[in-house]
């Protein structure tokens, strides 16, 4: 059941990017080029995704998930370093190639050779991550 | 309204009942970083079933919809490939070291009014203007 809920949300995840034009990258590209030719369409994605988002989450109160299990709590809203750096970096990749990981994975089939590299060097990042967690984590703890 | 703008909302409403179904069905936070992420590094072995059957469907469903309704969608990902490597690892580490991306921190976070999701969100997108200003527009590398 948890696989079958799982399979659900990514078709209607991969359903939402493809119908939205999140896979197309001049759409992601317009939408953070301010000083050129603006397209606001990614407002109208994350408006229409949040909405949903926000009627679930008022719906977790004083219940438990369908298939078992607890709800997430919320983290800790401290804004840490590693959300900062993380979020930079992060920024910078999908200004250079409009691309973040969920249209990333949803264009597999019809991306072209580029999203397969792409696919492949965001998997070497996520690889060399928990590295530099660690040490952020380190620095951080000594200071 | 611009027909772009509509299927974005739709498109959207999409994503977001996807991230529906996960919370309420599973308990879990829909973040396209955290479940691929956690896959790659095997940090997330135990609920892998899971991962694997989200991405599957992430990949199929544009997958079956392309190969029957819709003609072949333009990605215009850029054919320079050094640009694709070093987005592709700043997204891969960016995304793993603030833990969310745009699914997570975005719509996850934001819809539940998390601050960190809403200050994640302002600084990738502040990021990625000012990263395209200057590749676009100032240096017209990209």
């Amino acid at each position: 059941m948890r696989v079958l809920l799982s399979f659900v949300t990514g078709g209607l995840f991969g359903l939402g990017l493809f119908l939205s034009g999140m896979t197309d990258t001049q759409k992601v590209q317009g939408w953070l080029d301010i000083f050129g030719n603006w397209d606001p369409t990614l407002a109208f994605v994350m408006g229409g995704a949040i909405l949903p988002m926000a009627v679930a989450w008022q719906l977790t109160d004083g219940r438990r998930p369908l298939v078992g299990g607890s709800f997430p709590s919320l983290p800790r809203q401290e804004l840490d370093r590693r959300l900062v750096i993380g979020s930079v970096l992060f920024g910078m990749g999908w200004g250079l190639a409009g691309l973040c990981p969920g249209p990333a994975m949803a264009s597999l089939s019809y991306g072209g050779f580029g999203g397969v590299i792409f696919l492949v060097s965001m998997g070497t990042g996520m690889i060399a991550a928990p590295p530099v967690v660690q040490r952020l984590d380190r620095t951080a703890a000594s200071t | 309204m611009n027909a772009d703008w509509i299927w974005g909302l739709i498109g959207g409403a999409l994503i977001g009942s996807g991230g529906a179904v996960y919370l309420l069905g599973n308990g879990r936070i829909m973040g396209a970083s955290g479940i691929l992420g956690g896959l790659i590094d095997g940090s997330g072995r135990n609920t892998s079933g899971e991962r694997i059957a989200f991405i599957a469907g992430v990949i199929l469903v544009p997958l079956v919809i392309w190969l029957t309704v819709a003609d072949s969608p333009d990605t215009h990902l850029t054919s320079n490939t050094v640009v694709i490597i070093a987005a592709g690892l700043l997204v891969g580490l960016g995304t793993r070291i603030a833990n969310g991306c745009t699914s997570g921190h975005g719509v996850c976070g934001i819809s539940r009014l998390s601050l960190r999701g809403l200050v994640a969100t302002l600084i990738y997108i502040l990021a990625g203007a000012v990263t395209l200003a200057l590749f676009r527009h100032l240096w017209g590398l990209i």
